[in-house]
């Protein structure tokens, strides 16, 4: 490292893995439901009294639906007596007026709510479980009620990509200071369903020039962002504007992470919040350390003029795509395996009519019971004669 | 870049927080999903957009203080990048 390790700024607090809805891109990790034993409010309340120190400044409040957890008030307000900036992300049906009011008196700063899809019962279908739409509305315009600062925040895919005019009026009606269009990352849950979500390039370029019109048409009243899905860019994501750089994740067993998916990179070790302090985990532990700065780049990176510049890309999906959570992330041109990404964009819509793989505990205990016996079968092979 | 008129008053939006981050002793603008570190010139300006003064009290404000026939300029191109981002609004 050459320089003086950085601080993080935003730390993401992963409160419950539990969630009454069940999105088959959840950012959660595919074997979330081995991870029961959640932090309490006093350990939360540790973590977040040990943040300012440590340079952060932003607490963000996430879950699965952080909303499941009665003493989320009480958290929030301790973030707020910290000088910390609060946002919390929810699928927004356990909201309501009196919880809302709560938050709003516990000083939460920012709001984001979630919602699937423009058209009732498609947000339904992609949201899985209980019909969720009419409720996600209700959240977002009592949260409008309530005086917050909202954020609406819709993945984009293939599914519901072609009614992006649609997602931004519905934004836009309910008031939303700002929209998130975000493409799904493919790693993960995502990746389970990559052949049903990844869209067209048709698709991709039409939202696009849409947003960019409506963010112009809409300066000054809702702030719109759209980011770009990285299957069709040249160049990959700074994907955390680089590793151990900005951003901390503790998850709800107190495992502190690198990035929220950075679970699904097997063999990769995380310390815990019961055992370690934020800052030893931040400046110490392995995992930390481990794609810290540009000098563990490989080639083409490690000569490339943009290595300060996205940092060899997303490593959960590098780790993903090739097995190798060093390689140069596969959606960059230069990767020496950008052909696994042309061959995921030829088999594109292959399964759009196939049934998806949502995040429920059962797939995630089936899901994660592979992943296990995979590994112990690559373990239990005698090392290859030469 | 369009500047906004002389007259508005412009002010932090509720979402916006000015903060001075004592760890890296620098001026933060904190907003939901961001950060941005101020220099001191744009520290001076963003301090002084309390909802009341008008983009003119503001310049000849930072004029008197600094002496500096730049600053209009300066002070009207950050409000107009802050605007753009939705880091600053006006005051009705």
């Amino acid at each position: 490292m050459p320089m003086e390790t950085p601080r993080p700024y935003s730390l993401l607090c992963e409160l419950t893995y539990r969630c009454p809805l069940q999105c088959p891109y959840c950012s959660n990790p595919i074997d979330f439901a081995r991870h029961t034993d959640e932090l309490s409010t006093a350990e939360w309340e540790r973590i977040l009294t040990e943040a300012p120190a440590l340079g952060i400044v932003q607490a963000h409040f996430s879950g699965g639906e952080p909303l499941l957890r009665a003493d989320l008030p009480q958290i929030i307000r301790r973030a707020r007596d910290l000088g910390l900036y609060t946002n919390l992300s929810t699928g927004g049906t356990l909201f309501n007026e009196k919880i809302g009011t709560q938050l709003r008196a516990a000083g939460l700063d920012s709001l984001q709510v979630s919602i699937q899809d423009a058209d009732a019962e498609n947000s339904d279908r992609l949201a899985g479980g209980a019909p969720s739409f009419a409720k996600k509305i209700r959240a977002a315009q009592i949260a409008r009620e309530l005086g917050f600062s909202l954020t609406v925040n819709v993945v984009l895919h293939r599914q519901n990509l072609d009614r992006i005019e649609a997602i931004i009026s519905m934004a836009e009606e309910l008031g939303a200071e700002r929209l998130e269009l975000a493409n799904s990352q493919y790693n993960g849950w995502a990746l389970k369903n990559r052949a049903a979500f990844l869209p067209t390039r048709v698709q991709v370029e039409h939202a696009a020039h849409v947003a960019g019109a409506a963010r112009q048409r809409l300066m000054g009243r809702m702030e719109i962002l759209y980011v770009l899905p990285d299957y069709f860019e040249p160049f990959p994501k700074a994907c955390l504007y680089g590793w151990g750089r900005v951003f901390m994740t503790v998850a709800a067993d107190g495992a502190v992470l690198p990035c929220q998916t950075a679970r699904e990179i097997r063999g990769l070790k995380f310390d815990n919040t019961r055992r370690h302090s934020l800052s030893e985990i931040w400046f110490e532990s392995e995992a930390f350390q481990k794609f810290r700065g540009t000098g563990w780049l490989p080639e083409p990176c490690q000569s490339c003029p943009r290595k300060e510049v996205d940092f060899g890309g997303c490593r959960c999906q590098a780790f993903l795509l090739t097995g190798d959570a060093t390689a140069t992330d596969p959606v960059c041109s230069l990767a020496p395996k950008h052909h696994l990404i042309d061959e995921a964009l030829a088999e594109a819509g292959s399964d759009a009519g196939k049934k998806l793989v949502y995040r429920t505990a059962g797939e995630s205990l089936r899901l994660g019971e592979l992943q296990v016996c995979n590994a112990t079968v690559k373990a239990s092979q005698p090392p290859s004669k030469k | 870049m369009s500047h906004p008129p002389d007259t508005v008053k412009p002010r932090l939006p509720a979402k916006v927080r000015l903060k001075w981050d004592d760890v890296r002793q620098k001026p933060l603008l904190l907003f939901p999903e961001g950060v941005l570190v101020l220099n001191p010139t744009a520290h001076e300006v963003v301090a002084l957009c309390d909802g009341r003064r008008t983009i003119a009290e503001i310049v000849k404000t930072l004029g008197e203080k600094f002496g500096s026939d730049l600053i209009d300029q300066d002070v009207k191109d950050l409000l107009a990048r802050l605007m753009e981002k939705g880091l600053m609004t006006v005051a009705d």
